[in-house]
């Protein structure tokens, strides 16, 4: 599971490798650590932001090895939607059935659309939308743009994609 | 000295503007020890020949007051094989149907022992393979600069300048009328139509723009990308295409909000080839405006590099042409 965790170090040096080593002592996989060492808590700490892959069976041993080494537990999230893709479509959006159009990739349980702007001009017109959609992963991003891309082709929406290269490659 | 004589086929714009490269570079040219000489340029309603070189000047002339070059009847064909010269520039216009009269030009020159340089896509297109084997059969030079990116140098970069690196993919914009199209779209909030309309006062659509707009130009340009820079055996119609004419003033907007920009994107890499609209980050690279063209090429060592310049015109497109003439000067 991806675990995002707020911590908070004491302001004296070496805290930071303190707070980090046990969660790699656990095989966890650390993704990001966001550091703020100029915004302090009222407590007079400094949060840190931690996002890892770990088994979830040693969740509690982790969090319960952060606490005796002094380091504090703020807050313990599950990070469910990690990636996220932004689309357009245009076409007959709304008479095509929008709320299907979400649906599709709210089904697949693996990602949401989390964002909608709509744009519709006049009623002979085309609309046009954007769309953020949310998954779990990069695989299951894919997944669901394939889902999105089959529904565009059934209701003859033109889907305008991200340029790919650059993020794939990236 | 090294006299090089060459042939201009077809004598359009891109025909003309090479002349004009040629007589505006020749006091250079000499300097560095070469003399390129035209024998023979050929039009539609005949053509001019001089074993001596012809007075491009006067041909240039000629051509802007009656509407041709011609000073005989002699065709294309009879000039490429007939008269005596080392390099064949073939700049007919493209034909995407069946790639003539270009394609015949071409394998005549091959077969009669003539480098090839060219602005034409058609018969790249659609015979890229039997072209490259006819040229590698006969011993000579083919060179094609001219037909993807207009000046912008992406044959010359991919193979020399960043030669020994493997390309993982290419994306760029290739298509100067649909760049401007949507540009203009964004920024004035035009409907597609109203934006076409402009870019055909301005000479920068044709009047049938059908051949931008679908993507058509594109994909062709993007299957010889694929085939010179992968090695391989497509055509135009292995391209999944879709064009600009759906796209709508709000949803550039839409994008904008967003910080995207639309732009229709030519795409090779992981075996597929595609040209489509995608979004673009307003601050990548690829997201450029106007009339210019840019590819992105992604490789193992060099990792990304991109370059960007004019894609089209008269002297530009002449610029690539006068490239590959002096890259076989050069290494023949």
């Amino acid at each position: 599971m991806i675990v995002s965790m707020t911590l908070e170090l004491k302001d004296i040096p070496g805290q930071l490798v303190l707070a980090l080593a046990p969660i790699s002592e656990l095989h966890g996989n650390i993704m990001s650590v966001v550091h703020q060492h100029e915004e302090k808590t009222p407590r007079g700490t400094i949060p840190v932001q931690v996002t890892f892959e770990i088994d979830q069976g040693v969740l509690d041993e982790l969090i319960e090895k952060l606490e005796t080494s002094g380091v504090g537990v703020a807050r313990v999230g599950e990070e469910r939607l990690r990636s996220s893709v932004s689309v357009v479509l245009i076409g007959h959006i709304i008479h095509s059935d929008i709320g299907d159009t979400i649906d599709k990739i709210d089904k697949t349980g693996f990602a949401e659309v989390v964002d909608l702007s709509l744009s519709m001009p006049a009623i002979e017109r085309t609309s046009s939308a954007y769309l953020v959609i949310n998954a779990v992963g990069i695989k299951e991003l894919k997944k669901a743009l394939e889902v999105l891309r089959e529904v565009a082709a059934k209701k003859e929406l033109l889907m305008i994609e991200p340029i790919r290269l650059n993020s794939e490659a990236a | 000295m090294k006299t090089v004589r060459v042939s201009i086929i077809g004598f359009g714009a891109v025909g003309q503007g090479v002349a004009k490269a040629i007589l505006s570079t020749k006091e250079t040219l000499i300097e560095q020890g070469i003399d390129l000489r035209v024998v023979g340029i050929s039009d539609s309603k005949g053509s001019e020949i001089n074993a001596g070189g012809i007075d491009l000047k006067r041909a240039l002339e000629r051509k802007k007051q009656k509407g041709t070059v011609a000073k005989c009847k002699d065709d294309a064909l009879e000039i490429i094989k007939n008269v005596e010269h080392e390099i064949v520039v073939e700049a007919t216009p493209t034909n995407i149907k069946n790639g003539e009269p270009g394609s015949s030009n071409m394998f005549a020159a091959f077969g009669s022992g003539k480098h090839v340089v060219t602005s034409n896509k058609g018969p790249l297109a659609l015979r890229f393979s039997e072209l490259k084997e006819a040229a590698e059969d006969n011993g000579v030079f083919f060179r094609y600069e001219a037909t993807v990116g207009g000046a912008v140098p992406i044959f010359n970069l991919i193979h020399e300048a960043l030669a020994g690196n493997r390309v993982i993919g290419i994306e760029g914009i290739l298509n100067g009328t649909t760049n401007y199209i949507l540009t203009r779209m964004a920024e004035e909030r035009l409907t597609y139509e109203l934006a076409l309309k402009e870019a055909q006062e301005l000479g920068i659509a044709e009047t049938d723009p059908s051949y931008d707009v679908e993507g058509i130009d594109s994909a062709c340009k993007l299957v010889i990308l694929a085939n010179s820079v992968f090695g391989r055996a497509a055509t135009y119609r292995d391209v999944e295409v879709t064009g600009i004419t759906k796209i709508t003033p709000e949803a550039l907007e839409l994008a904008s909000k967003n910080n995207y920009v639309v732009k229709l994107i030519c795409e090779a890499g992981n075996g597929t080839l595609t040209v489509a609209p995608r979004l673009v980050p307003k601050k990548h690279p690829l997201a450029v405006g106007g009339t210019l063209n840019v590819a992105s090429i992604l490789t193992d060592l060099a990792g990304r590099i991109t370059i960007s310049g004019k894609g089209a015109g008269s002297i530009e497109t002449a610029s690539s042409i006068l490239s590959d003439i002096l890259y076989i000067v050069r290494n023949s």
